[in-house]
């Protein structure tokens, strides 16, 4: 790896990162109201990390669904509880591995583009060609793919809970031989709307959004101009999202339990 | 240009189905009792113990849901369990002798309260008090009292 862009201390430019990051949101929201001119481009790409994402968030929701269900269907069926997968398996997606891990695909998935994206930009002048044309390089490139990451999560979110409780239906119901009835007559008394889906679902998703559409965006920005830096930069994207989001969805939960 | 408007096309689509999906979660797997929040009206019952009910824990008459428990408090006085429930406004005929009891779903299940009906020929109303109520049966208690006792066969056998 080159000397440049290896980190001295590990603590020290972890720190660095996140207060550089911190800082970077402010310049980020006062661009909105400039940003606004450049509509198409935010509908762009929200389509680019939203509606480019929902196979792998599908095929990733079905599949997840389907594994819970028949884990829970057999741990469940010691206590003799086999009626209560249906429900299990919705308050543990809406919860918890909806929004984590439709995250952690986001960042993965879009993510890595957007950083790797603004970065060739960086590498390649663009920004500053740009800022030569009276372009604001922040109101065109960064916000609107910071905006769109904010709008597209929760809305993968909810896609990949639903490919989650059809997947558990398929398997518990299909499958396994729960009755259909019974599975969804448990689901429905033990799920809260607003506790689990709204604050689950809606509230942790937008808040990974911001966090993974933050990081990526900042470290696009901020790619040391080579190709090495890009390289870096974009796998600092994936691992500093991952730890985020696993960190953030414990303090999210603490407060919301 | 035509590409421009594909990019509208495709996003909007994307929303659509983020929002239908989202529909579909709230719609089709909970509960949407907290919902009609206007049309219910509350009830309280104060119980010597309440055991292991919990917020939001159903209120049944006859097995079928006509509500939810929406606080549990210590009475400070009477040192008794006070538990408001909120009923829906469509079940205004309950009679005010109602007596509530803490009940279990089940032998290991959810703790939730029965209203059996009584014959008063007045009704329930918003903020009125059930005033016969059973507790919950403590498990433990039940098992106490055997070991205590014994079974009526081992005195047999004494």
């Amino acid at each position: 790896m080159n000397a440049r862009v290896k980190p001295r201390n590990i603590l020290v430019d972890g720190l660095a990162q996140i207060g550089e990051a911190g800082l970077f949101l402010p310049t980020l929201l006062a661009a909105v109201p400039r940003s606004l001119r450049y509509f198409r481009e935010t509908v762009r790409q929200i389509w680019f990390v939203g509606a480019m994402s929902l196979i792998i968030i599908m095929t990733s929701g079905l599949f997840v669904g389907m594994v819970l269900a028949l884990q829970l269907y057999h741990v469940l069926a010691i206590f003799g509880g086999t009626a209560s997968t249906g429900t299990v398996v919705a308050l543990a997606v809406y919860r918890e591995l909806g929004p984590v891990v439709t995250a952690l695909l986001f960042a993965g998935r879009a993510g890595t583009s957007i950083t790797a994206e603004i970065g060739l930009m960086r590498a390649t002048d663009q920004l500053s060609a740009m800022e030569m044309m009276a372009v604001d390089p922040v109101a065109y490139v960064a916000t609107p793919r910071f905006l769109a990451g904010v709008v597209a999560m929760p809305l993968l979110c909810c896609v990949f809970s639903a490919m989650a409780i059809l997947g558990g239906h398929l398997v518990g119901v299909t499958w396994l031989g729960i009755d259909n009835g019974t599975f969804w007559s448990n689901m429905t008394s033990n799920v809260h709307v607003w506790k689990d889906v709204i604050d689950g679902v809606v509230w942790k998703s937008l808040a990974f959004g911001a966090v993974v559409s933050l990081i990526s965006v900042h470290q696009g920005y901020t790619t040391p101009p080579t190709s090495e830096g890009v390289a870096y930069a974009t796998t600092r994207t994936v691992v500093a999202s991952s730890i985020a989001i696993l960190a953030l969805d414990f303090v999210l939960t603490a407060f919301m339990m | 240009m035509t590409q421009r408007r594909s990019y509208a096309v495709g996003t909007g689509l994307f929303i659509v189905l983020g929002f239908a999906a989202l529909a579909y979660l709230a719609t089709q797997t909970t509960t949407l009792v907290n919902m009609d929040g206007g049309a219910t009206y509350s009830v309280t019952a104060s119980f010597t113990n309440v055991g292991q009910l919990k917020d939001r824990a159903p209120v049944k008459m006859a097995g079928v849901r006509i509500g939810s428990v929406s606080s549990i408090q210590l009475d400070p006085k009477s040192l008794n369990a006070r538990v408001t429930m909120d009923i829906n406004k469509r079940f205004d005929q309950i009679p005010a002798d109602s007596s509530a009891s803490v009940l279990t779903s089940g032998l290991l299940g959810d703790q939730y309260i029965g209203i059996q009906p009584g014959g008063s020929p007045e009704n329930l109303k918003n903020g009125s008090q059930i005033i016969l109520t059973q507790s919950a049966i403590q498990l433990e208690d039940l098992i106490g009292k055997f070991l205590v006792n014994g079974s009526p066969n081992s005195k047999k056998g004494k």
